[in-house]
């Protein structure tokens, strides 16, 4: 087994885009696919709301994230002693926004140098589904920017039907250190919401999310829940369920329960899918339209506003899809159902129609 | 072989095989809308979902692989949901249109609908303000019924190669739209309407008029006469239940006299006089090559090709035969000839083609055709609107009293029945041209030759070279306009080549019965092969009515002659 890869199955590295897919096996699994070219690609879309790790690391180590990229190149490259390399091209994807940012982009290039990486700016309509694997080969190829059909999985077929190897900004970071034998299990996490210092900080990542909110002062001292993983997608917990570690993209929002009026935040998730849906599938496209519709009703239809976000999980085409109702499904679930939720602005009824509706989904 | 377990039984299915089509081999129909299988697998329409034990979400079964031990589920409780809850979605992006559509008898909405017993109104409608495109006079997009399934534009682009449907707009303002590239035109082939699951994509209906026409000819003093295509005979028995593939002639004929039209005649008849000008065409090209006449020539009877020709290469116009389509011959002689012997007044004259096409709309309607002023063809109708025709009239074509066709334009030779299929165009010709070039056909100098094998099958391009009168033709078979383009770039490789835009030719046109499929057209081919097989003559040669009208246009004047047989071509940027 090549030193690389040891070294990343030694720190026990996973995907830090959300997914958490062991980073080692990926890694084998482009090596190992045929193909005469192969590529390189850096997801720095962060499309996520309140997840900004990606660009704190653009930002203050492009030098730790490009070597983590150098490492993949040359890995998937070398096809042993005497051998023809193969030849390995590297892709930043980078957020629009993020592109914006002379000074960034600036430095990036500087990091790039020689090594054979482009950067490709995300389209500006690409949006959240952009970010999903396959939809950045689309983008990268000029296609229309949306997930692609599973498997072929992008290792063996993914940019121009090449084995391609896409991760994380801060997995090719975390490359980095655990090539110099400096990874100490820790990663980002971004603090946002109704807190004072909110910011990007690195902790070991099996602390719990209490002990990182009362690290970093930011364990309210008022009634409060939060979203964890994404503002966007991440699952929303109550605050007696915060020993646990912090999932998926590391992100922590915080909420008060005085301040959020719950109607307007579920409105505000189901927003977010609608106008960020590609349109491909049926539950999405036209799912996520209907869950804003029936929002905008006067008397909220529940059950089958339930019905639809669990169609979504159920049957939707790409990964995005599948999690886009855990926010509301956690916060009807964890908040509103909760002692905390009993204080919060929602009609006896609803709540009511809510709670059987849970029950329901959960008898099926 | 794998073993599955589906709904609780173990069943042996073969490796490789999509749950989907392993269910259905066992009698497990799965409901999809999405699905083609001429069309890569999409996976979008979200109907086809079962459980797989074990897996954490649903799948689609038409994505999904069957593996050895998998057990799946294809009506609990969770499918069930999903599957209602998708198929309701769906019902909310298609205004229902039903009583003017002519999908309405086979509608998969519909269907679905009855089945699992859902309100297909569930939601409001979304799309009543969506735009419909028309392309000429033959196609249509209409946004309000389109269901996103994208089947259309992969039909355009994949299978066609023309690009001319696009998608526009994200999420649910996704749309399908005609490209804004000024160089890319619709060629009107209707592949985007035979692959449309609901009916957005479709032809642009002419039933109406012919209805209306039909109506009021007592009061308006017209004659109606229909004419019906080769290729119709082998594919509209599906519409009513019966196998691929089988023959209906006499049916059709008896149909369209119960929708009343007065006169009935067979296209294959003038399949028989073009086949003859054509091959006349070929030997002089091949006697004599003129900057006028160049060799290679190149088949015209398909109109989605002549579309393509005019549209992207202008250049290569003088290469097309200039002999007019069956159906615009069948016209013209209806108009002149049998008016002339029925005594009748042309101007009184109502002819409808049942065509299994969309682009013989548009053809149909060309000034260049126009025959003493008047229009050979003046209503062109496709296989499906006739079904819908006889359906709408509470007829069952199984069930019909057969009935032949009118004479004395209604016999056939063998090598007209082949005009439907890819290939049958150029193996007609070259049987004439055999008997044309062996001087009398009857003194025996020459073998006379029938079967050209070499050029029919389902190949994308057909080459050969074949023995026509002692010359060798070097020549090419274009089955589907996505591969015509490197036979027009290596013109000068052959002397003869046929084109057709449709995929297997007039019998997976875009005008045929849904579904029509790779398959399904071998199936009609392999029964327009029979057809000829078992004609009493086989070369167009033989057909002595044919050759009568011939030798009446010949005698009648030249202008006559030649406004009826021939017509020409020009550059074109659009319709």
């Amino acid at each position: 087994m090549p030193n690389i890869i040891i070294q990343i199955k030694k720190a026990g590295l996973v995907g830090r885009g959300g997914g958490g897919f062991p980073t080692g096996l990926k890694w084998e699994f482009v090596k190992k696919a045929h193909g005469s070219e192969k590529y390189v690609i850096a997801n720095a879309s962060e499309g996520e709301p309140g997840v900004k790790k990606d660009l704190f690391i653009l930002e203050n180590h492009p030098e730790r994230f490009m070597d983590g990229m150098r490492l993949a190149i040359e890995y998937l490259g070398d096809r042993g002693r005497g051998k023809k390399k193969i030849d390995v091209k590297g892709y930043v994807y980078l957020n629009p926004r993020y592109s914006k940012n002379k000074k960034l982009v600036k430095k990036l290039k500087q990091t790039i140098g020689s090594l054979p990486v482009t950067i490709f700016n995300k389209p500006k309509t690409a949006g959240y589904a952009g970010g999903e694997e396959t939809s950045v080969l689309n983008g990268i190829e000029g296609k229309r920017v949306e997930p692609r059909l599973r498997p072929p999985f992008p290792p063996t077929n993914g940019l121009w039907n090449s084995p391609t190897l896409v991760n994380n900004v801060e997995t090719f970071y975390d490359v980095s250190l655990a090539a110099a034998g400096e990874y100490k299990g820790e990663r980002f996490y971004t603090i946002n919401g109704d807190c004072l210092w909110t910011g990007v900080y690195r902790f070991p990542s099996d602390w719990t999310i209490e002990k990182i909110l009362k690290k970093t002062d930011n364990y309210p001292g008022f009634d409060f829940f939060i979203q964890v993983g994404g503002d966007g997608s991440g699952v929303v917990l109550n605050s007696k369920q915060l020993k646990r570690p912090a999932v998926g993209s590391g992100s922590i929002t915080v909420y008060s329960a005085i301040k959020h009026d719950p109607m307007v935040l579920i409105k505000k998730w189901a927003d977010f899918f609608r106008s960020e849906s590609c349109g491909q599938c049926t539950p999405c496209r036209e799912g996520t339209f209907r869950l804003r519709e029936l929002l905008g009703d006067k008397n909220t239809n529940w059950q089958m506003l339930l019905e639809l976000l669990n169609n979504l999980s159920e049957t939707s085409f790409c990964g995005l899809g599948s999690s886009a109702p855990t926010a509301i499904f956690s916060f009807l679930e964890n908040v509103v159902m909760t002692p905390v939720g009993e204080r919060m602005k929602l009609p006896k009824a609803d709540r009511k129609m809510i709670a059987d509706c849970l029950t329901c989904k959960l008898s099926n | 072989m794998i073993k599955i377990k589906i709904n609780g039984k173990t069943v042996a299915c073969e490796e490789g095989s999509t749950i989907m089509r392993a269910a259905k081999s066992k009698g497990i129909n799965i409901p999809g809308l999405c699905g083609h299988p001429d069309l890569p697998i999409k996976a979008n329409c979200r109907v086809c979902v079962v459980e797989v034990v074990g897996r954490k979400n649903l799948v689609t079964s038409c994505s999904t692989k069957a593996e050895n031990g998998m057990e799946i589920l294809t009506e609990s409780g969770r499918v069930r949901r999903a599957r209602n809850a998708n198929l309701e979605l769906i019902y909310a992006e298609h205004i229902e249109k039903c009583p003017e559509c002519i999908w309405r008898f086979e509608c998969k909405l519909l269907k679905t609908a009855q089945k699992y017993k859902l309100l297909i109104t569930t939601f409001r409608d979304r799309k009543k303000d969506r735009r419909t495109y028309k392309f000429a006079n033959a196609v249509e997009i209409d946004g309000t019924q389109c269901i996103d399934c994208r089947n259309c534009v992969d039909a355009c682009s994949l299978l066609q190669n023309i690009h001319y449907l696009e998608l526009a707009g994200k999420g649910v303002n996704q749309e399908v739209v005609p490209t804004k590239k000024k160089n890319i035109q619709c060629i009107l082939c209707g592949q985007c309407a035979v692959h449309c699951p609901v009916s957005a994509a479709q032809e642009q209906a002419q039933w109406r008029d012919a209805e209306s026409l039909i109506k009021n000819k007592s009061k308006s003093g017209k004659i109606m006469v229909a004419q019906f295509a080769p290729s119709i005979r082998v594919s509209i028995g599906e519409d009513f239940g019966l196998p691929y593939g089988q023959i209906v002639t006499e049916q059709i004929v008896a149909g369209l006299r119960q929708l009343g039209f007065d006169y009935v005649f067979d296209v294959n008849f003038s399949a028989d006089i073009t086949t003859i000008i054509e091959a006349e065409e070929l030997l002089s090209r091949l006697s004599k090559k003129t900057a006028k006449a160049p060799m290679p020539m190149i088949t015209s009877c398909c109109p989605g090709w002549v579309n393509y020709a005019e549209i992207y290469h202008p250049e290569i116009l003088p290469h097309l035969t200039t002999a007019r389509s069956p159906h615009i011959h069948g016209g013209g002689i209806i108009k002149t000839y049998w008016a002339k012997k029925m005594g009748l007044n042309p101007k009184n004259i109502v002819v409808v083609s049942i065509m299994p096409c969309t682009a013989k709309k548009y053809e149909a309607k060309r000034p260049e055709m126009k025959i003493k002023g008047l229009y050979p063809v003046d209503n062109v109708l496709t296989t499906r609107e006739f079904s819908f025709m006889l359906k709408k009239n509470n007829l069952d074509l199984s069930k019909l009293k057969k009935s032949r066709a009118d004479n004395p334009l209604g016999e056939y030779s063998g090598a007209a029945a082949i005009f439907g299929g890819s290939g049958g165009v150029m193996e007609s010709a070259l049987r004439a041209a055999h008997v044309l070039a062996c001087g009398d056909r009857r003194s025996g100098v020459c073998r006379s030759r029938v079967d050209y094998k070499a050029v029919r099958g389902s190949e994308d391009i057909k080459e050969a070279t074949v023995a026509v009168a002692g010359k060798m033709l070097r020549v090419a078979v274009v089955n589907g306009i996505g591969h015509v383009e490197p036979v027009l770039k290596n013109l000068k490789k052959y002397d003869y080549i046929e084109v057709m835009a449709c995929p297997g030719g007039c019998i997976g046109g875009g005008g045929q019965p849904i579904p029509t499929s790779r398959k399904i057209i071998s199936e009609r081919a392999a029964a327009l092969h029979e057809i000829d097989k078992k004609s009493a003559f086989r070369k167009s040669y033989d057909n002595k009515g044919a050759l009568d009208v011939l030798k009446w246009l010949k005698n009648e004047n030249h202008k006559l002659e030649h406004a009826v047989l021939h017509t020409k071509y020009k550059k074109r940027r659009k319709y």
